[in-house]
């Protein structure tokens, strides 16, 4: 399987170590991730909040250079998922608003290929069981929780590949890892998104409820698939009173379980270093 | 018709309602104030009024309340109200109308370090055609003179190489660049950016 892989900004920079373990499980997996040439920004919330046309045109631009190369999209930033769909999905449902943007841009379109995220591709088209194969070193003794936050489940007519209340797809990947997933209630809940920058204080209340839910169930880390909640979630929760939760991205944890080379050099990257939890189950 | 306050601002406005269904292309009228919206809301602690009474508002045509309040800003576009709603109602693309609306007209609500947040980050956009977040991030902070906030997470962000110090450089910054100046130039009716 091969796919025109869209990273994204943030996987260039804040979140580069989700990009570069997504490139290696990849590897290891046998999807094929091809770079799409010239990507561009998708907008992200900045877009669609202000102008409607732009944030449209912006991701138009990169549907259309992946037809280009007559490939599906795959990507890891789930709001870059949501954006990618959203458009893909309304150049499909309107023929009219296709021609005004496809003249917009000057790039020709027909809306011939789909957008995918990747624990969709990994989970749904690999799934655990073959997952399960590649382990050379099941992360015994690990309690985590799955994080799935807004885009990955919500809208469900347009991202939806797992229930928007209550998925399962990334703990299944998770348990199929060998580690302990708890169940919790913080599954979906928004973790405040870009108002970390401009309202802190209502990203440190989101976050401050998630990481006690994720205690209250047992977990020691939270495993999330986007680079905003990983960031928030990692500088947001409270100082002082309770240590701070490690937070992994499911591909590095697949990358430990996998034992790919580097896998821990990813980790080095965080704001709140996994390692010694690693260290204390001997992984 | 408008009716005005005291200080002349134009309290209700007949064509509010129709601009803004056109707008977001969301039938608002099937609304009947179950409020799951709201209820479901993470962030509706720090709204001024509720999104169930954004939808009311806007029903009455009362433009400048909604258009300046602080709730269309805080909407962290999560998702959840549309998810739940029962009759479909998507209301965060009404928040996404409302907030464009905004800005078109001028309108300053009460939460201008958020509207800075979008216009910077799009600024960056514009000028590379990818983000670059140190000078996104200086932008916002001279823009909202917060200079020392969260400093010590930026400073730990450069040492890790989170923050990359040179922008991004590829061919398709000027398609970008086009989109950009295309929408700036009128072509879907004079939108800033």
């Amino acid at each position: 399987m091969k796919y025109a892989y869209y990273p994204g900004c943030s996987l260039e920079s804040t979140a580069k170590e989700y990009d570069l373990s997504v490139r290696a499980v990849c590897s290891n997996l046998g999807i094929e991730l091809a770079e799409l040439p010239d990507w561009s920004c998708c907008g992200a919330s900045s877009g669609h909040s202000t102008n409607r046309r732009l944030a449209h045109a912006l991701v138009l631009r990169n549907l259309a250079l992946a037809e280009r190369e007559n490939l599906d999209i795959a990507v890891a930033c789930p709001a870059c998922y949501l954006r990618l769909r959203t458009t893909g999905k309304e150049m499909k449902d309107d023929f009219q608003q296709r021609e005004e943007l496809v003249n917009l841009i000057g790039m020709p379109y027909e809306a011939k290929y789909d957008t995918r995220h990747l624990l969709d591709i990994i989970y749904n088209d690999i799934g655990p069981e073959r997952v399960k194969e590649r382990l050379t070193k099941p992360l015994e003794g690990l309690k985590l929780v799955s994080y799935y936050g807004c885009y990955l489940v919500r809208p469900p007519k347009v991202v939806a590949f797992d229930d928007p209340e209550n998925p399962k797809s990334m703990d299944m990947l998770l348990d199929a890892l060998g580690a302990e997933v708890k169940d919790w209630s913080g599954k979906v809940d928004c973790c405040g998104g870009s108002l970390s920058l401009s309202k802190r204080e209502i990203a440190s209340q989101l976050v401050g409820e998630i990481s006690e839910m994720a205690r209250k169930a047992g977990a020691e880390a939270i495993v999330t698939a986007c680079p905003l909640c990983h960031l928030n979630l990692e500088t947001r929760q409270a100082a002082g009173g309770q240590k701070k939760l490690p937070i992994f991205y499911f591909t590095e944890l697949m990358g430990i379980a996998m034992e790919i080379p580097g896998a821990k050099s990813w980790l080095k990257k965080h704001m709140l270093s996994p390692l010694s939890l690693l260290a204390s189950h001997g992984l | 018709m408008q009716y005005v306050d005291k200080s002349g601002q134009a309290v209700y406005d007949a064509s509010f309602l129709q601009r803004v269904k056109e707008a977001s292309r969301t039938n608002i009228d099937c609304c009947y104030q179950c409020l799951t919206c709201s209820l479901s809301c993470p962030v509706a602690f720090a709204m001024d009024y509720l999104p169930n009474q954004i939808i009311r508002m806007v029903q009455l045509g009362l433009k400048q309340q909604t258009l300046t309040s602080s709730t269309i800003w805080i909407c962290a576009g999560c998702e959840t109200c549309v998810t739940r709603c029962p009759n479909d109602v998507d209301i965060l693309r009404l928040m996404d109308a409302l907030r464009e609306m905004a800005l078109r007209e001028g309108v300053e609500g009460r939460e201008r370090a958020i509207a800075a947040f979008h216009h910077t980050f799009l600024g960056v956009i514009k000028k590379w055609g990818r983000q670059h977040e140190l000078s996104m991030l200086l932008q916002f902070k001279l823009k909202t003179k917060d200079f020392f906030g969260d400093i010590d997470l930026g400073i730990k962000m450069l040492l890790k190489g989170k923050l990359k110090l040179l922008p991004p450089r590829f061919r398709g910054s000027k398609g970008v660049r086009d989109i950009f100046q295309r929408i700036d130039r009128g072509l879907d009716g004079g939108e800033r950016t």
